[in-house]
């Protein structure tokens, strides 16, 4: 297990290493004569990208030189799946021909155009082209596949440890072994119940790292961390997905008779009331996916406003302000982190417990 | 758009005095019990949660609404 692990952990680290770092210089005019976009900086930061960008910095001549990983575009569109890097699209200003098809990228959006590359907008500006199935490795998906593996060196290792002989924890394990007394004791077995517990434990465990450690990760400020996963409303309704197939596949038939025949409710007033039910079984799925989402992007978005300030004002004394609150959110954040991790977990763990229990009581 | 923003405060002002007098309720019970506080605390993020939540539906149609 752990030789297969160092296997792909290598290999992964040829394919970054490998991957010839994307370097490029574009013509740009000196910072000052441009207007600071916080907008559309921050708009930036926060959402995917189909470049994992490293480092960008200025020339003396005022020319940007930039440094990037290319990340696999998969593509499927009219029936066949096209694979490419995508350094061919040079950020935008080169159009991708693939058999009789030509694709461009825009705002980080892939579109199929003709060979000139001629995008048609509509009157608020987004094209109108076709947007082909998008599947590619995304910054996204590539900085999750990390936090996958900082969770497997995480727990394969400790968890071998608790094979043969009992011993007691060290190394790494006794990082991990609180952590997972403390979901198991104080939010499973609360939640669910003694009985019950184990059978719902590799899911909220699972959510619980993952979600923390995605949001960990999008606290780096620097290179391999800083990609804003756990604030991407596609990863959150990912897992509130699973939360809600948990929940109602578990759920007994007192869960299903309180909402279709509530006990000691008249049935005039069933009417109103089941309806009321039904909306519920879907928004308590819906409201762990808006309140990660939202918590974790607005996190991101008032550092970076914090950040901007200094460019915003146009003036250097400004900055110890700046530095000083922006730290202070990133301290906040990290306490967020956590706090959001658990509170998914706990929400998760009680819908689930809800759903579960049994008649008598 | 400032019709928007209003709106917003108001949810704000809603989400803030929900919160707060959960946290108010959660002090006063563990001033009063302290050896149940696990449970208070664990009743309180909920209770705080589900406001949230509440508040946050609002911001996400208040966006929808203004976009």
């Amino acid at each position: 297990m752990v030789k297969s692990f160092r296997i792909l952990l290598v290999s992964v680290f040829i394919w970054v290493s490998g991957t010839i770092l994307f370097a490029e210089e574009h013509e740009g005019k000196a910072a000052e004569e441009q207007q600071f976009d916080a907008l559309g900086m921050i708009m930036h930061h926060i959402s995917d990208s189909h470049f994992w960008h490293v480092i960008a910095f200025e020339k003396k001549d005022g020319s940007v030189f930039e440094i990037s990983i290319p990340l696999p575009v998969i593509l499927i569109y009219d029936g066949s799946i096209h694979l490419f890097l995508s350094s061919a699209f040079h950020h935008g200003k080169s159009v991708v021909q693939k058999g009789n098809h030509f694709f461009k990228l825009h705002h980080d959006k892939i579109y199929v155009t003709d060979a000139a590359g001629e995008l048609t907008f509509s009157e608020d500006g987004t094209p109108e082209n076709i947007k082909p199935l998008d599947f590619s490795i995304t910054k996204n998906v590539a900085s999750m596949w990390m936090s996958v593996l900082i969770i497997f060196a995480l727990f394969v290792s400790s968890a071998r440890k608790y094979k043969g002989k009992p011993s007691a924890p060290s190394g790494i394990q006794s990082f991990v072994e609180p952590l997972i007394l403390f979901v198991r004791d104080d939010i499973v077995i609360e939640q669910i119940g003694e009985e019950k517990a184990d059978r719902f434990m590799p899911f909220l465990l699972t959510v619980f790292f993952f979600v923390w450690i995605n949001n960990l990760i999008g606290l780096i400020p620097f290179f391999p961390g800083g990609s804003n996963v756990s604030g991407n409303i596609a990863f959150t309704f990912t897992l509130a997905l699973f939360a809600f197939i948990l929940i109602n596949v578990n759920g007994t038939k007192t869960y299903w008779k309180d909402i279709f025949a509530t006990p000691g409710v008249p049935g005039m007033v069933r009417i109103i009331l089941i309806p009321i039910e039904v909306v519920g079984i879907f928004t308590k799925p819906f409201a762990l996916m808006i309140r990660l989402f939202a918590n974790i992007t607005a996190g991101h978005i008032v550092i970076l406003s914090l950040t901007s300030l200094v460019f915003i004002l146009k003036t250097v004394y400004v900055s110890p302000v700046s530095m000083s609150l922006t730290l202070f959110m990133f301290l906040l954040e990290l306490l967020v982190g956590l706090l959001q991790a658990y509170i998914f977990t706990l929400l998760s763990a009680l819908f689930i417990g809800m759903a579960v229990h049994n008649e008598e009581h | 758009m400032s019709l928007t923003a209003i709106g917003l405060g108001f949810i704000v002002i809603g989400a803030g005095l929900g919160i707060g007098l959960i946290g108010k309720g959660a002090m006063e019970a563990m001033g009063r019990q302290p050896e149940v506080l696990p449970k208070i605390q664990t009743a309180m993020i909920i209770g705080a949660a589900l406001i949230e939540g509440v508040a946050l539906f609002a911001i996400v149609l208040a966006w929808l609404v203004d976009k």
